[in-house]
């Protein structure tokens, strides 16, 4: 690409992560000529398939999809741009140290019959609140957050109609979610079920890529909103090809949309004229001009670096430079010259995702380490082997594990280089616990704390979620007061991230409401 | 400074470097706290004091003001993206008088801002900014530091001011134009076994007067006073207190925080907060120099109109209206603001106000009525008095712009 070229858009999206990919298709589809930038070669950010050994990949971070809902991918036609499954519904199996492992799924309790009769029939009447909960949530993952104190008859409808929404719920179930909305998952489950094992299973729904315990207020917000996504009917999906191929299928609609993709492109600043958006200026000192920039990159990023304080009240730098983004989930991939033998487990459960929390408390004191810079020596694990269904990620014979790892935390007492290989030791000590032959089988290993993560991924505070998913950076507070209707105080630049309503975890619902702000606010 | 084994209730009052001589002189013994500091009140009556800054000169501690060190590379962009006003103006010997407000356009604080060279400025304030700073900070390659105890300042004000000082030797200090600032000497005093004083003085003040502030080394305070003290004797020189300075900056136009807005920091009601447009401040407020903290917000204000503003009035009668509701008519049936100081001006010979009053009511000219509440002798009355919305500064001199000032 020539510097010269003197074509202009009407939208630069900043980022070529999923969201920023499901924003620049909408925004393409809604007329506007649009390019998207994207710092790294790869497309996806964090959502993206890597070779970490020779012949070994995998997913850089998530590694299961279950948020985005089935609705985008019919609109973004997904699987004619090559999106296919190698694992679909598929279980969770919490695991126990005696062997005596729980497959469970969201509409089978499994093997809880057999182990607490009384927990399997609550697991029933749990399932079908959450879900009747997650319906009402629903629409307002969807949503604009309205502004309080406006208005706008859009702003008031929305209140309108998100109040309609928990109103059909009926006495008993409003008063429900009123009562339980800001505990704390443990107590919500202690109400529910004896089995530690499965209360530790579903507490690890609840706090998995939060930086929050089982007994953290607003636990219980999490996981509603977990479930909001797939209105409380979750699926566990395993893309072929990993989260990377996602993002190519992603891509794939952004190109036939028209959208123009550049990556190895690292935009360096937003610029803003007479207090608007005037388009980028890349590291390279490339200029491109824009009336409209929309920004995939986290709050902090888009704020602090590539607007820059100069362009906003203080106020709201302060707010951008309190919030909290302090990511807790670490990455651990190992390659394994063969399949792991875990005793008392079918190969059937190996295709889904096993947990390593076998109580609420267990998953609380690997939290507590976090809080004071250390980590826990018995952390909580949600560990896929992806190469079970997906052959292509290993080479034959061999096999890829992903082990999501809490509580990692950010900046560390001594520094992660000084803690990377005992980090990884008692990752590994902890699955030898129900995987004996696995030391001997691993031939390498990668480790992404979350401190690698900020730095390979740009994400400030290495946070999954941009900004930490809570109550008090929700909704209409998302990622910060004057900021959560997507555009920024600066006319033109608008944010699409995961940082926004209604968060990330390869939902791609921010990506699509943004760019319906961008169009609305336009037209 | 707060020690750390005492708790805050049980800190005394700090005392300036100027204290010891200020009690020595004060009859009445009345001191008011001021920003930790104790400072005095009256020192023997309000009217003399007050005749002090208009006839002849007055020196005024002011050590208590809020200072702050603003350096580093980001010094001017900090700045100009704080102020409302264009800080890219202010060069090397320079003082502006600037506000500062939060997202919401409301106002903050008022002060004033010395460059002392092109990455180095002081900002002297009324409240303490540290919090608010710090947060205008973020993003900006700069250092803030504040520095209250560590310069002493007496503000030597009045019609005699430029001569009192050339008396005590500060050479050359005619040719300072209002807004500048610069080092100066106090001359060595061979009889007063006194070395020479370096002194920083600008030529700022809050009496609309002739008059200058003068900034100094704490411990070079005494030796600063003492001359200025000495040199005065035969020339009606007194210090005064803050009491008899309201009166001067009122008749100047001044607004005073606590009193006239409350900074929005501080506020706890809803509504109460003030923007510069309404206290009459818009020609503070530089829409063309770039971003600032609360521009959009203003420019909002701007574009619908202010719906208050912070006006003059001249009251009928000699009785001032502290604290009177305004009315739109003489029947008291719609009110139309309040006043917010107030002060019958010995040297205009008018019942001065300053109130805020509903935007209808605002053009110069304008008339309401002032609801006052008089105690004579024990019985209250209640007088609805007309007062007339007049241009401010009450009392501008031209001596107080006029350089070289005249040698008295």
């Amino acid at each position: 690409m020539s510097p010269a070229r003197g074509s202009t858009y009407d939208c630069i999206v900043v980022g070529g992560g999923h969201n920023g990919l499901v924003c620049a298709t909408y925004l393409a589809r809604g007329g506007r000529s649009v390019l998207l930038l994207e710092a790294a070669e790869q497309l996806g950010g964090a959502a993206v398939t890597r070779e970490f050994a020779p012949g070994f990949s995998v997913s850089a971070c998530a590694h299961l999809l279950h948020l985005m809902p089935a609705a985008l991918r019919r609109e973004l036609d997904l699987a004619r741009h090559g999106l296919t499954l190698a694992g679909d519904d598929v279980p969770s199996t919490a695991l126990d140290t005696d062997g005596r492992h729980l497959t469970f799924g969201p509409r089978d309790p499994g093997g809880l019959r057999a182990r607490a009769q009384a927990d399997a029939d609550s697991y029933a009447a749990w399932q079908a609140q959450l879900q009747r909960l997650a319906g009402a949530l629903h629409p307002v993952l969807s949503t604009t957050p309205p502004r309080l104190g406006n208005a706008s008859w859009r702003d008031r409808a929305t209140l309108l109609g998100l109040g309609l929404g928990v109103r059909r719920l009926g006495r008993r179930d409003m008063r429900e979610l009123l009562r339980i909305g800001a505990m704390c998952v443990h107590d919500l489950l202690e109400e529910h079920f004896d089995l530690p094992l499965l209360k530790g299973a579903l507490a690890l729904d609840a706090v998995l890529g939060s930086n929050l315990g089982p007994r953290s207020p607003g636990t219980v917000m999490s996981l509603l909103y977990r479930a909001a996504a797939t209105r409380g009917a979750e699926v566990l999906q395993q893309p072929r090809g990993g989260l990377g191929a996602l993002s190519a299928a992603l891509a794939g609609a952004a190109r036939a949309a028209g959208v123009e993709i550049r990556t190895g492109a690292a935009v360096a600043r937003i610029s803003v004229r007479e207090d608007r958006a005037a388009g980028v200026v890349l590291a390279t000192g490339e200029e491109i001009a824009a009336g409209t920039v929309v920004s995939n990159a986290d709050p902090k990023t888009t704020f602090l670096k590539l607007l820059g304080s100069e362009h906003l009240d203080a106020g709201f730098v302060r707010r951008v430079a309190q919030l909290r983004a302090r990511g807790v989930a670490a990455k651990v991939h190992l390659a394994l010259e063969r399949l792991p033998e875990f005793p008392g487990l079918g190969a059937a459960a190996l295709r889904g995702r096993l947990l390593v929390a076998p109580s609420s408390d267990y998953i609380e004191r690997a939290y507590n380490h976090s809080k004071y810079g250390e980590f826990s020596t018995a952390p909580m694990l949600e560990v896929t082997v992806p190469s079970m269904a997906d052959a292509g990620l290993a080479p034959p014979g061999a096999h890829v594990m992903s082990v999501i790892v809490q509580y990692a935390p950010h900046t560390i007492t001594g520094g992660w280089d000084a803690q990377r290989e005992r980090f990884t030791a008692a990752v590994i000590d902890t699955l030898a616990a129900y995987a004996p032959g696995l030391r001997a089988s691993i031939r390498a290993s990668e480790l992404l704390t979350p401190a690698d993560i900020e730095q390979q991924f740009r994400i400030s505070g290495g946070h999954w979620h941009h900004a930490e998913l809570a109550l008090d950076q929700f909704f209409m507070v998302r990622p910060v007061a004057g900021a959560a209707q997507y555009h920024a105080p600066v006319r033109g630049v608008f944010l699409c991230g995961a940082g926004c309503h209604p968060g990330g975890g390869v939902m791609g619902l921010a990506g699509r409401n943004a760019a319906r702000q961008v169009l609305r606010e336009a037209a | 400074m707060l020690t750390e084994s005492e708790p805050h209730y049980r800190q005394p009052l700090r005392k300036t470097p100027f204290h010891e001589r200020a009690r020595a002189l004060s009859q009445l013994d009345s001191f008011i706290p001021w920003s930790g500091y104790t400072t005095v009140d009256v020192f023997t009556s309000v009217e003399q004091e007050y005749f002090a800054i208009r006839n002849a000169a007055s020196l005024y501690d002011l050590t208590p003001m809020v200072k702050y060190r603003v350096a580093g590379p980001d010094a001017l962009r900090f700045l100009n993206r704080l102020m409302t006003r264009d800080m890219r103006k202010l060069t090397p010997g320079k003082v502006a008088y600037t506000v500062w407000c939060n997202d919401e356009g409301h106002l903050i604080d008022d002060g004033t801002v010395f460059c002392l060279a092109p990455h180095e400025y002081r900002v002297c304030t009324a409240e303490w900014q540290l919090d608010w700073f710090r947060a205008s900070a973020i993003g900006f390659d700069v250092e803030l530091r504040e520095i209250t105890e560590e310069v002493a300042a007496l503000a030597v004000q009045g019609p005699t001011s430029c001569r009192l000082l050339r008396l005590a030797g500060v050479a050359g200090i005619e040719r300072l134009k209002p807004f500048e600032h610069g080092g100066f000497e106090l001359a060595a005093d061979p009889a007063a076994a006194r070395a020479a004083v370096p002194i920083m003085v600008s030529r700022t003040g809050f009496t609309g007067d002739l008059g200058y502030e003068l900034w100094m080394q704490p411990q070079d305070a005494e030796a600063v006073w003492d001359a200025l003290m000495e040199v005065g004797r035969t020339r009606a020189v007194r210090p005064i207190g803050s009491r008899a300075l309201n009166i001067a900056r009122i008749e100047a136009g001044f607004i005073l925080p606590k009193a006239d807005f409350v900074s929005a920091e501080h506020t706890l009601y809803l509504g109460t907060e003030r923007s510069p447009l309404e206290l009459g401040l818009a020609w503070l407020v530089d829409f063309h120099k770039g971003h600032f903290t609360g521009r959009r917000a203003l420019l909002e204000e701007q574009r619908r109109g202010p719906r208050r503003l912070l006006v003059g009035l001249d009251v009928e009668g000699t009785k001032p209206a502290h604290n009177a509701l305004l009315y739109t008519e003489r029947s008291g049936r719609r009110e139309a603001g309040s006043v917010t100081s107030a002060t019958w001006s010995p040297t205009c010979k008018r019942n001065l106000a300053l109130a805020l009053v509903d935007a209808s009511c605002s053009a110069t000219g304008s008339e309401v009525w002032a609801d006052i509440y008089l105690n004579r002798e024990l019985v209250w009355e209640r007088r609805m008095v007309r007062a007339r919305v007049v241009e401010r500064p009450f009392f501008a001199p031209t001596r107080r712009r006029a350089t070289p000032p005249a040698d008295y």
